[in-house]
């Protein structure tokens, strides 16, 4: 099934490659027109006025220089113009987050992928989606940084350390394609590979029921006592620490008078280094979680306290916040919040 | 360092036409530098814009660790050092020779203290722990009854008492800005004083006058260029609230 | 052509010694000091890549382990970019022509000059003393924090040789803008002056401006793997993008830095070769200066998929785009010159020839890694090796190629033998394109880069592409063979032997040490070679 033979042209497997490949193509276009255009003139040109040729050789160019240099501006100009906005357009597509999205939660380290599923099962350089709906990565790095490619899907983000990033597609096309590390990580950085199966979704059920893992949410319950947060943090919140109860999404004012929203990253930062921004009426005295937690358990921790929120049963999401107008983007830079 | 070619016999080197040439292009290679210069610090004031954006609290705490008796000391001998460095090339335009020498060595001088204070500063922090790397106080859990440690744990509930000094682990990114810019501020110092004490000996010799200063005047340049980063450098650092 | 012309006394021969050369300030000699250092640092750089080209002819690591392949390519990086590429036509071509095209007797600071060349060996010697003492394996783009914090290998010494090396390039940069401005011969006014000059006085200005941010960077990178003085360490709230911002803002614009010279020489050989003022002088002009100041601006399509904001990539985006209008200005003016000239197809008119082509591909493909959604695909894949080899190897190193063979009997006196030139400029067009048109299809396939295993659907492209990097090895031995022949066995040239128009063309070949016994006198635009009647501008 992954075996293929020799191509030139990747398949086209999720609802982005289309469309890039569109757009690519006009592209293709435009380079093979110039490009030939070029040569053929120099040829011409080169053959015509050839030294032993005997030709006019008085070049009376005049007015028509101006127009010729017009010309040769402006239909760049407006060419590149188009390629500017199609490629923005699209690309907007690519990083405004659907809120529909099955959310998975992915790990890169050196040199390997670990990606989890909402219901708790676990996979290392492989991942498995079903066909026909919006997958979205949570992506972050254990060290250096990675880069999540699918090329059948048209879709790479590179993936940081102590940053979360997002990416999304929805793939089209059951199949079995290669799953890539784009940013060199270091030694093993070719082998850091895999591949994506998509799956019917009903398969993918099957699958998933696979798995013996715990959800994500049972496991950062269990982080969540065993690391006291609960001695604190309980239900209804008391006067040293404020309430996580339908914290996930909303606006929270800080002891500096700014506002930001609580999203993954402000969790995440919260939980490691909880000095670097401390809500408005408390004291800093929560401990350092820095170095004590792996990626992935602060990942299941923030998954519990996401559970913690009520979520509009239709969207899955929490209602909506005032601060982010445009959406979700998927640079969640909560730093400059 | 580019102190511009100097032809020490006959003043015009010989593939120039005239001094005229030769002093217009000293002075624009001298200009040149110096924007080659402000580039390479703008690098570090760039990423200092960032992070002190970013993490304003850590800033203003690990400048509160400062010493701000010293920065400002150092701030008044730089800018008298630029007054004797101005005078300097002012004896030289007007020939006075032993005002020339003179004014070189006060400037020579002034730069020395500025460099000893900032050593007692640095040796200071060092002992403070304050020196980015592993022996970082923030990295050191343990020294957390001390001043300067960050408590692990949080403190029992009837603890009031603010912690003399408050420093996040974030604050090493403030120290590590803070040494790289006063130690690049510092190297290029050393490197001026360096030029000033050939001038020096070149001075004794008679080497400037009315006819030909270009080397004090462009080092001149340097040495205001160097100041000015250090006008930069101290509110930047030092006075942060 | 007659024993006549050579000159009795010239820079050459002006002194035997050895330390006469080790010491000399005379840009000529200089620049031949260039010459041969650049020489022997590209095919350093070429050693490398046959060896992991060779590797790539089967998708196992079968031939080099990880690490060593990792090794390589950084060492290729390193190498053709810091130490062949950005001080190839500057301080070779540059350093000998510019100050003749200005009618001057030397650069305004010669020994700032050699202080330069001297700079840039000690600068070399570091990287090829790290390479020695067992290489590094971070690319020739250092990301943090996998250079600072996580690689194990000469990182540190690796860098500060091209800190070091970046102070030759900011002096080079300096002296040239300044002899551009004072030095030039009476009558010689900015719009009277070569191309080549103008290309040369923009890349300075990238140098300049430019150079001194990509040092700051390195030395922070340096100073945070061996000082722990961490800026951009993640784990203390530091900033691995700020790295690649700042890395990029040099890093771009150093692509312009390799390329525009280049821009100059093919002006130069296209107006010489088809005796014709060049179409559109102004144009051509100000586009180099245009490419320049834009090329300040668009450090960030380097990082369209590292997560920045969604409006910041537009922007950059759009900047970029705008690269391609001086750089199409350029192109279709070069074509336009040929129209009712002479043409004469020496080696020099086919290295050029072959630069537009391959430039005029290189740039269009550019424009797809400007278009954000396409760039999302193809970006940190072999597209964007073939494109940039398409800029810095079909461009930037057929100029130099073919600048080399112009003013070659100006450099040395001799001419090399013209059959053998046409015959390598044609092996090298057709090598090139073979090794690298193959990795714009794998890389939109989707092979990432920097890999030296790659899957197997992959390797009939790969195997395409060693056999051409297999001919252009070869296309590059052959100059290198020729011209060493020509030093002894070839003809004399005479001070002019292509009739080409131009202060450098007026003295002997080769020239005396001072260029020009008395200081020339210029009456006329560049470029005369025809008596246009009505051509504007």
């Amino acid at each position: 099934m992954t075996e293929r033979g020799f191509q030139l042209f990747p398949d086209q497997a999720s609802s982005f490659a289309p469309r890039v490949d569109a757009l690519y193509t006009f592209l293709v276009i435009v380079s093979a027109f110039f490009t030939l255009l070029i040569f053929l003139a120099i040829v011409f040109l080169a053959v015509r006025y050839r030294r032993s040729a005997v030709r006019d050789r008085k070049r009376r160019v005049g007015a028509k220089f101006w127009v010729l240099e017009a010309v040769w501006i402006v239909i760049p100009l407006a060419l590149t113009m188009i390629m500017f906005l199609w490629g923005a357009a699209l690309h907007f597509d690519q990083r405004i987050m659907p809120r529909d999205a099955i959310e998975l939660n992915v790990v890169g380290k050196q040199w390997m992928w670990k990606i989890q599923h909402p219901q708790g099962r676990s996979e290392i350089n492989e991942l498995h989606v079903p066909l026909g709906r919006p997958i979205l990565l949570r992506m972050i790095s254990e060290d250096v940084i990675h880069s999540f490619y699918l090329p059948a899907f048209r879709v790479k983000m590179d993936v940081l350390p102590d940053r979360y990033h997002a990416l999304w597609f929805e793939a089209t096309q059951p199949g079995v394609y290669h799953l890539f590390c784009a940013e060199y990580c270091g030694t093993e950085h070719a082998d850091m590979r895999g591949f994506v199966y998509v799956m019917q979704p009903s398969e993918y059920a099957t699958w998933l029921a696979g798995g013996e893992q715990q959800p994500p949410v049972t496991a950062g319950e269990a982080l969540f006592t065993r690391f006291r947060c609960d001695t604190c943090h309980y239900q209804g919140g008391q006067p040293r620490c404020p309430s996580l109860a339908n914290l996930f999404g909303q606006p929270v004012r800080l002891s500096d008078g700014q506002i930001v929203s609580a999203e993954e990253q402000y969790i995440r930062e919260s939980i490691l280094n909880p000095a670097a921004k401390v809500v408005a009426g408390y004291q800093p005295i929560m401990p350092i979680y820095e170095g004590q937690l792996s990626e992935e358990q602060v990942f299941h921790l923030i998954e519990y306290i996401k559970s913690l929120s009520v979520m509009p049963p239709e969207t899955g999401q929490p209602a909506p916040v005032e601060e982010p107008a445009q959406g979700f983007p998927a640079d969640e830079e909560n730093r400059d919040g | 360092m580019s102190a511009p070619v100097a032809a020490s016999a006959g003043h015009v080197a010989h593939h120039f036409d005239d001094a005229e040439q030769q002093y217009a292009s000293a002075e624009l290679g001298m200009w040149l530098f110096l924007a080659t210069e402000v580039l390479f610090f703008g690098g570090v004031f760039c990423a200092y814009a960032v992070y002190r954006y970013w993490y304003p609290e850590a800033f203003a705490e690990g400048s509160h660790h400062l010493d701000l008796p010293l920065g400002t000391v150092n701030t008044a001998i730089l800018l008298l050092s630029s007054l004797t460095m101005a005078l300097a090339v002012r004896a030289a335009q007007t020939s006075e020779q032993r005002a020339i020498v003179r004014n070189l060595g006060f400037t020579v001088l002034l730069g020395l203290g500025f460099l000893g204070i900032k050593s007692y500063e640095y040796y200071h922090k060092f002992e403070e722990r304050l020196v980015p790397g592993p022996n970082f106080v923030t990295r050191h859990p343990e020294l957390a009854q001390q001043p300067g440690g960050e408590s692990r744990y949080p403190p029992p509930a009837e603890v009031k008492e603010e912690p003399r000094y408050k420093l996040s682990s974030t604050a090493e990114l403030f120290f590590s800005l803070y040494f790289v810019m006063t130690g690049l501020h510092a190297l290029h110092m050393v490197i001026g004083i360096g030029i000033l004490g050939v001038l020096i000996v070149a001075a004794v010799r008679g080497a400037f006058s009315a006819a030909y200063f270009t080397p004090v005047e462009m080092t001149g340049l340097y040495w205001h260029f160097v100041d000015i980063v250090w006008v930069f450098l101290f509110p930047l650092l030092y006075l942060i609230h | 052509m007659d024993e006549e012309a050579y000159p009795r006394r010239n820079y050459l021969n002006a002194d035997y010694r050895f330390r006469s050369w080790l010491w000399t300030t005379d840009h000529k000699r200089i620049a031949i000091l260039y010459m041969i250092s650049v020489t022997l640092f590209f095919f350093i750089g070429g050693a490398a890549a046959v060896i992991f080209r060779l590797e790539l002819m089967t998708p196992r690591g079968d031939l080099t382990i990880a690490e060593t392949y990792n090794r390589l390519f950084t060492l290729h990086g390193v190498i053709m970019v810091f130490f062949f590429l950005i001080p190839s036509i500057p301080a070779v071509l540059g350093n000998f022509v510019l100050p003749m095209m200005l009618g001057a007797r030397d650069l305004a600071f010669p020994k700032l000059n050699l202080a330069s060349w001297y700079i840039f060996m000690i600068g070399g010697l570091m990287a090829v003393g790290a390479i020695v003492a067992g290489g590094a394996d971070t690319g020739w783009t250092f990301y943090s924090p996998y250079s600072s914090l996580y690689s194990n290998s000469n990182v540190i010494l690796m860098a500060l040789g091209i800190f070091v090396a970046g102070f030759s390039s900011i002096l080079t940069g300096l002296n040239f803008i300044v002899t551009t401005h004072t030095m030039r011969a009476p009558g010689l006014t900015w719009f009277r002056l070569p191309l080549f000059v103008w290309s040369l006085y923009a890349t300075s200005l990238i140098m300049v401006l430019g150079t001194p941010v990509l040092a700051i960077t390195l030395l922070l990178l340096a100073a945070e793997r061996g000082l722990g003085i961490g800026i951009f360490d993640p784990a203390l709230g530091g900033d691995p993008i700020l790295f690649q911002h700042l890395f990029w803002f040099y890093s771009h614009p150093a692509v312009y830095i390799m390329i525009l010279p280049s821009m100059g020489v093919i002006s130069e050989i296209v107006a010489c070769f088809s005796r014709n003022r060049i179409f559109g002088y102004t144009f051509v002009a100000f586009a180099s200066l245009a490419i320049a100041v834009i090329g300040f601006l668009v450090w960030g399509h380097h990082m369209f998929v590292a997560g920045g904001s969604i409006y910041a990539g537009m922007v950059f985006s759009f900047l970029s785009m705008l690269v391609a209008v001086p750089s199409a200005i350029k192109v279709f003016n070069w074509t336009a010159t040929l129209y009712k000239g002479s043409v004469s197809l020496e080696t020099p008119m086919l290295y050029a020839l072959g630069f537009i082509g391959l430039f005029t591909l290189g740039g269009l493909t550019g424009l797809f890694l400007a278009t954000i959604a396409v760039d999302v695909h193809v970006h940190d894949t072999y597209f964007v090796v073939a494109h940039f080899h398409y800029i810095m190897v079909g461009g930037a190193v057929m100029g130099y190629l073919g600048g080399i063979h112009y003013w070659w009997p100006k450099i040395t006196g001799r001419m090399y033998p013209e059959w053998w030139g046409r015959l390598s400029a044609g092996i090298i067009f057709i090598g090139f394109n073979l090794t690298f048109f193959p990795q714009f299809v794998l890389g939109y396939l989707g092979m990432p880069r920097r890999v030296h295993e790659y899957v197997d659907e992959f390797q009939v492209l790969n195997v395409m592409s060693s056999a051409g990097a297999s001919i252009l090895g070869v296309g590059y031995l052959i100059p290198l063979a020729y011209l060493i022949w020509s030093l002894r066995y070839g003809r004399l040239a005479s001070a002019n032997p292509w009739g080409a128009t131009g202060l450098e063309w007026r003295t002997p070949s080769p020239p005396t040490t001072y260029n020009f016994d008395k200081t020339p006198v210029v009456r006329e635009e560049a470029y005369q070679y025809d008596q246009d009647e009505l051509l504007s501008v």
